[in-house]
């Protein structure tokens, strides 16, 4: 599924993330978590892919593999057509220039006793280039984000939060990368300043050509920038498609819930999620959404859904996705796990 | 929002009233002044005292302070058994304990903060090994070591300072592995790895200064451990030997006159505790100082 | 103001931090009624003034903070009184739900531990309860399971139950006023709907009213009767919620709602505010918000707006109320 036919810049292909847990006793196994299960997408150059997700949801996780912080259990990741996970160091190097990040806690992402030029210029200096030649472009990469000059010589405590984020994606940009990956980026800030962040962010992928990944868990901020949108749940991607798509015509219960709530006209209540939250140490036998999905029957107790094609440009992993679109499908669950 | 604004509403918050020994922003003046007047002494040493410190003056007997009856201001602080100046003894004293303490505390905490941070940072068997050595040295009793290497390798200063270096480095090292591993899940070190840091750069510029504060602040409380550390040594006759003078030495060396002349004792002994509790405001201070500012 | 006495009712309410000669105000010229059973939310964003505000009504501000005006909460002036008897309408007649339930419950002691202890508390001072145990308090707020919750731990609980947690234990002994300040905050999106509706179900069943305090605009337009909107510590709008947000006077107001992203057909739009927020140590004779509004006039600039009606127990502070965006 890509919207056109050069190589996409992104792609990823069952990756799969499972985290050991310490045995609880002495003899005991070790457990393990999957935060991540199957995850497969394209993000073709120039584009926004969206992860919407809950915590817990993995979204995180599939960011981070792509920055090669965590290394999938299972599963392949390949940028501009070769896999990262298959790396020599020279071409790793490499790799950090072209790949960038921006994270959510705008108070934790930048080191407290760094002056904001050497925070801006870090990257720069870390490929190579002479610290010299870096500080003379402080003032520029700060420019380009909307910072004045001065802010050069300040520390990360003298700045607000939506400046720090500013701040952060000079500093990501200082590299002129082609991919950003950006995990819940304006989540800590301020309403008014969330909207001037997104601004910025949307400009500079269309004046730079680059393109992003974006994580969060607020359907509409994410579907903001996004061309193309998979939504997270429990480590799966439950629902794959052109954001307009998923928006216009959810196919997953969790999706229809989620634009539901985002529209911001339903009244309390009127969208209610009941059952519980899987434990993750233990996942329901099929499809994990079954503990709170008010359609579930005895198929989704028995049975994983696969990812199925509704459209041209969209995927959907739910037994009833056909009934549902036509409204023809009794609430029968939720199917709750047994005690 | 305007960044001013956030950080005058914080400032204008903490601005209570507090009291002038030193809580929480104000400085302890006081403690400053003593720690100063040390720090003078220690420099100062032979050069500033008003007599050599260990010459003997048998025309001067345990003559008791100026303002006592019976003393004279030739003499301050009164003279020893031996007729020998007690302040001047007191300020080369101050040498010797304060540089044997520095000495201890700058490569005690320089090994322990290296190995600290490998094991912090390296984690895995590394961290493992270096932290069940740490354990061992923690559990080993400082004057039952003291002892034993005072007799296989003798008394002086050098010794003094390495056996006080064993005893302490392990404290430096189990305090900066747990703050760099939880300064290691923090998100400015996940994004220099992103921007192409090798892990020894990020260990250095990133991880190390933003655990200097705790290591400062443990190292200037350490002064005050190390100094009575080496007095109790130079009591016992184990450290310092004559003809130089620590004031753990005069300590002991007065205590035979104790009944008949307080000053032998007494200088030495408030020297020691005025200088350990004004190192400890310092550290106190130090402490309250860097917590606001660096937790942003 | 016909109708029932005001449970709450704020005058002058003014509250500075600083030296005298540099004071930074962070709340101004506050003003507000409430009545019983109430559910008023208070939107404002970083510098507003609405967590000094609900300090000020709970007097839980630092010592620094010079606190001018009248509070008056059922018929007592509660800045008036002595620390003895705000501590004894605290938690039980006047009760706050914090931010992060992640610190706010003692992580060595089970749940049941500290709901009892809560439970224990009220019983000393002869406040009635609300009927049932620890138990009791739980399943009222929805705890899937809660005989089990007792006997666990806060970190065996996930977030939004441990909010859950904490707003039993704020209300077991049914106060007529709840504050929450950014209840909803730290919480996933699908688990916030179910907090908030706890607040109308205390409403419901025992008559409190509750202010709550966010920079959620949604969660405000969804939960409250009545909205507030504060900008650098002034109320700028007040009304009804449904007018507040359908047709918003305070160009503010305007521009906040404009700067969520809203899904229209099958596309997101937004307009970001341009600016930032001034400081609040340095602010300009008029209208604070003057610098970033589209529709700023000179008075704007010079004089600070008073107070005009713009429909039944609708207010605005503006000189250009009125005048198209």
């Amino acid at each position: 599924m890509s919207t056109d036919a050069a190589m996409p810049m992104v792609e990823a292909e069952g990756l799969t993330k499972a985290f050991l847990l310490p045995a609880k006793s002495l003899f005991g196994k070790p457990q393990t978590v999957s935060a991540v299960v199957d995850v497969s997408f394209r993000i073709p150059r120039g584009r926004t892919f969206g992860l919407v997700g809950e915590s817990g949801s993995g979204k995180s996780t599939v960011a981070k593999m792509l920055l090669k912080l965590i290394t999938p259990t299972a599963g392949e990741l390949t940028v501009e057509g070769k896999r990262i996970f298959s790396q020599t160091p020279a071409e790793e190097l490499a790799y950090r220039r072209k790949v960038q990040a921006v994270f959510q806690d705008p108070y934790g992402s930048l080191s407290p006793r760094m002056r904001a030029d050497r925070i801006v210029t870090e990257p720069l200096r870390a490929h190579g280039v002479p610290a010299r030649e870096a500080e003379a472009r402080a003032p520029e990469l700060l420019r380009r984000v909307g910072l004045p000059p001065e802010a050069a010589r300040k520390y990360p405590h003298e700045f607000s939060g939506g400046q720090r984020q500013r701040l952060a994606i000079a500093r990501a940009l200082s590299v002129d990368p082609q991919l950003l990956v950006l995990d819940e980026p304006v989540s800590a800030l301020d309403v008014s300043v969330r909207a001037q962040v997104l601004t910025l962010l949307r400009e500079m992928q269309q004046r730079l050509n680059l393109t992003y990944l974006f994580v969060g868990h607020d359907l509409a901020v994410v579907h903001y920038l996004s061309d193309t949108v998979g939504v997270m749940y429990f480590g799966r991607l439950v629902e794959l498609g052109a954001a307009r798509l998923v928006l216009r015509q959810p196919a997953h219960p969790y999706t229809r819930r989620l634009v539901a709530l985002a529209s911001g006209d339903t009244p309390l209540g009127a969208v209610r999620l009941q059952g519980e939250l899987p434990n993750p140490l233990s996942p329901p036998s099929g499809c994990l959404f079954r503990t709170r999905c008010p359609y579930a029957d005895a198929t989704c107790a028995a049975e994983l859904p696969q990812m199925r094609q509704v459209g041209p440009e969209h995927s959907v992993a739910c037994h009833h996705y056909e009934a549902l679109a036509v409204g023809d499908k009794a609430e029968t669950g939720p199917m709750l796990q047994d005690a | 929002m305007s960044a001013t604004t956030t950080g005058r509403l914080r400032q204008a918050r903490r601005m209570v009233r507090l009291p002038a020994w030193g809580v929480a922003g104000r400085p302890p003046i006081l403690a400053a002044a003593v720690c100063l007047l040390i720090v003078i002494a220690a420099i100062g040493g032979g050069a500033i005292t008003p007599y050599v410190p260990d010459e003997a003056d048998f025309t001067a007997i345990l003559a008791p302070p100026a303002w006592s009856e019976g003393g004279s201001w030739q003499h301050l602080l009164g003279t020893d058994q031996l007729g020998r100046d007690m302040l001047s003894r007191l300020i080369a004293g101050a040498r010797i304990s304060l540089l044997t303490a520095v000495a201890a505390v700058v490569a005690g905490g320089t090994v322990g903060v290296a190995l600290g941070l490998a094991a912090g940072y390296i984690g895995g068997i590394v961290e493992a090994v270096i932290m069940r050595v740490v354990d061992a040295f923690l559990a080993l009793p400082f004057i039952l070591m003291a002892l034993a290497f005072v007799a296989a390798l003798g008394t002086g200063v050098g010794n003094i300072v390495l056996v006080m270096v064993l005893t302490n480095w392990a404290r430096y090292a189990r305090l900066v592995r747990s703050e760099v591993v939880s300064i290691k899940q923090r998100d400015f070190v996940a994004l220099a790895q992103v921007a192409g840091l090798r892990p020894a750069a990020i260990a250095l510029r990133h991880i190390l200064p933003n655990v200097m504060t705790s290591i400062l602040v443990l190292a200037v409380l350490d002064v005050g451990r190390a100094i009575i550390l080496e007095s109790s040594l130079s009591f016992l006759g184990l450290g310092i030997q004559p003809p130089e003078v620590s004031w753990g030495l005069a300590l002991a060396e007065g205590r035979t006159y104790m009944s008949v002349a307080w000053w032998l004792t007494v200088w030495p002994g408030l020297a020691i505790v005025m200088t350990v509790i004004s190192f400890n405001a310092l550290g106190d201070w130090l402490k309250a100082g860097f917590d606001p500012r660096g937790r942003l | 103001m016909s109708g029932p006495a005001p449970l709450l009712a704020i005058r002058g309410l003014n509250v500075a931090f600083g030296p005298a000669e540099r004071p930074v105000p962070a709340v101004a010229d506050a003003e507000l009624t409430l009545s019983p059973g109430e559910i008023l939310g208070i939107a404002g964003e970083s510098g507003s003034g609405k967590s000094t505000l609900c300090g000020a009504i709970m007097r839980t501000l630092p010592r620094s903070a010079r606190v001018s005006g009248e509070v008056s909460f059922m018929g007592r002036d509660l800045l008036a009184l002595e620390e003895r008897e705000m501590a004894k309408l605290r938690g039980r007649t006047l009760s706050m739900v914090l931010q992060n339930p992640m610190t706010s419950l003692d992580p060595l002691y089970t749940i049941g531990n500290q709901v009892k202890e809560v439970l224990r508390e009220r019983r000393r001072d002869g406040v009635a309860l609300r009927p049932g145990g620890a138990v009791e308090v739980l399943r009222r707020v929805h705890l899937t399971a809660p005989e089990m919750r007792l006997g666990q731990y806060p970190h065996q609980l996930s977030g939004g139950m441990r909010q859950r947690v904490l707003i039993g234990m704020a209300t077991a002994a049914a106060p007529r006023l709840l504050i929450a300040d950014e209840p909803t905050t730290a919480l996933d999106a699908s688990i916030q709907d179910e907090i908030l509706i706890l607040f109308r179900e205390l409403r419901e069943a025992a008559g409190s009213a509750v202010i709550i305090v966010t920079h959620d605009l949604s969660a405000i337009r969804r939960l409250s009767d009545r909205a507030i909107i504060m900008y650098a510590g002034r109320i700028v709008e007040e009304g009804p919620t449904a007018e507040v947000f359908a047709a918003p006077s305070h160009p503010y107001t305007r521009a906040l709602l404009d700067s969520l992203p809203r899904i229209e057909a099958e596309e997101v739009h937004l307009r970001a505010i341009p600016g930032q927020v001034p400081d609040l140590a340095q602010l300009p004779p008029g209208c604070a918000f003057a610098a970033r509004c589209p529709v700023a006039q000179p008075v704007c600039r010079m004089h600070q707006p008073e107070e005009s009606a713009v429909g039944e127990r609708h207010r605005v502070f503006c000189w250009q109320a009125g005048a198209a965006a």
